[in-house]
């Protein structure tokens, strides 16, 4: 009886360690809902002046309680880590999409998981069109 | 052979209750909304300057936070940020105090705060043909003698950001004057 429990106590202990855990190979790996998270993460504006963007999202993410990280102009990405006794971070990219629209793009990290629900990101992209006076685009 | 049934019964159902807990997750609600006081927080954090060398008034940001003990982490001139960071011990003597009762009291031993991290966030924006603001945000991070993170949250003193304010106009004149 006893080899019965030590062996099941085995058994969970196993399940549960692996339970939630990533392999170190995990972070390459391509879900299938890869293109549904990222027309949630990404929506196109109508202009073409890509510093200004990135100056608008990073006056948005201030707003919404971000420090800024990192910023680069050339890239045209912004990162910010807001802290409330959690940490969200958020990485926003811009690129042009087509001649007169920019793409803005971004991800989210609530302290170790990829944010996947669609409603912060429709938040953040509302902030951001009040900001900047122009519309976010859902593009597929 | 019954108890032993029964306590391999709790076992299971408390480890299966494990991986639950475990993984629980969620992104608070109101995390990308704005709230009632982020209007009253920006206000907190901005000054405007009359000036338009947005370039100076970060040159000069950069000169305070270094004097204030800042460590440059990152710049970025042409979108007007700069990032930088200061780290001390903040140890203190009534913490200690305290845990040394509590060990001598309950034997038990409690951890007492140690480093903490301040990020300063400046931004600068161009406002009109005449003005510039200027928007800075600390945040901070306490770790205890544990290496636990016991703090980690934006600073809301006015006390503080009057004080950095007050300090950047003279670093500006100063920066204006060559001196």
């Amino acid at each position: 009886m006893t080899k019965n429990i030590i062996f099941c106590i085995t058994i969970f202990s196993v399940l549960f360690l692996s339970g939630c855990g990533g392999g170190q190979k995990d972070f390459m790996k391509s879900d299938e809902s890869q293109v549904a998270l990222r027309s949630i993460q990404s929506r196109a504006f109508d202009t073409t002046d890509k510093t200004k963007l990135c100056r608008t999202i990073i006056a948005t993410l201030q707003d919404l309680g971000f420090v800024i990280d990192k910023a680069d102009d050339t890239l045209g990405s912004v990162s910010g880590t807001k802290r409330a006794g959690y940490s969200l971070r958020m990485t926003v990219s811009v690129r042009p999409r087509g001649e007169k629209q920019m793409m803005v793009r971004c991800n989210a990290q609530y302290n170790l998981e990829t944010v996947v629900d669609p409603e912060p990101y429709q938040q953040f992209f509302t902030a951001l069109s009040k900001a900047s006076f122009l519309e976010a685009q859902q593009v597929e | 052979m019954f108890t032993h049934n029964k306590i391999l019964a709790y076992i299971l159902l408390t480890l299966s209750f494990l991986p639950l807990v475990s993984c629980k997750s969620g992104i608070p609600k109101d995390a990308l909304t704005l709230t009632p006081t982020s209007l009253a927080d920006r206000q907190l954090e901005t000054r405007v300057y009359e000036t338009t060398d947005e370039k100076k008034l970060l040159s000069a940001s950069a000169a305070l936070l270094q004097d204030l003990g800042f460590q440059l982490d990152e710049s970025e001139v042409p979108l007007g940020v700069i990032i930088a960071s200061r780290d001390r011990n903040v140890t203190d003597a009534g913490q200690v105090a305290g845990a040394i009762v509590m060990a001598i009291l309950f034997r038990v031993s409690t951890p007492v705060d140690r480093n903490q991290k301040v990020i300063a966030s400046l931004t600068t924006k161009p406002i009109d043909n005449k003005r510039t603001a200027v928007r800075i945000v600390f945040q901070h991070m306490v770790w205890n003698t544990r290496n636990d993170l016991v703090k980690n949250e934006c600073i809301n003193d006015a006390q503080i950001y009057q004080d950095f304010f007050s300090k950047l106009s003279k670093s500006v004149f100063l920066e204006a004057q060559g001196i």
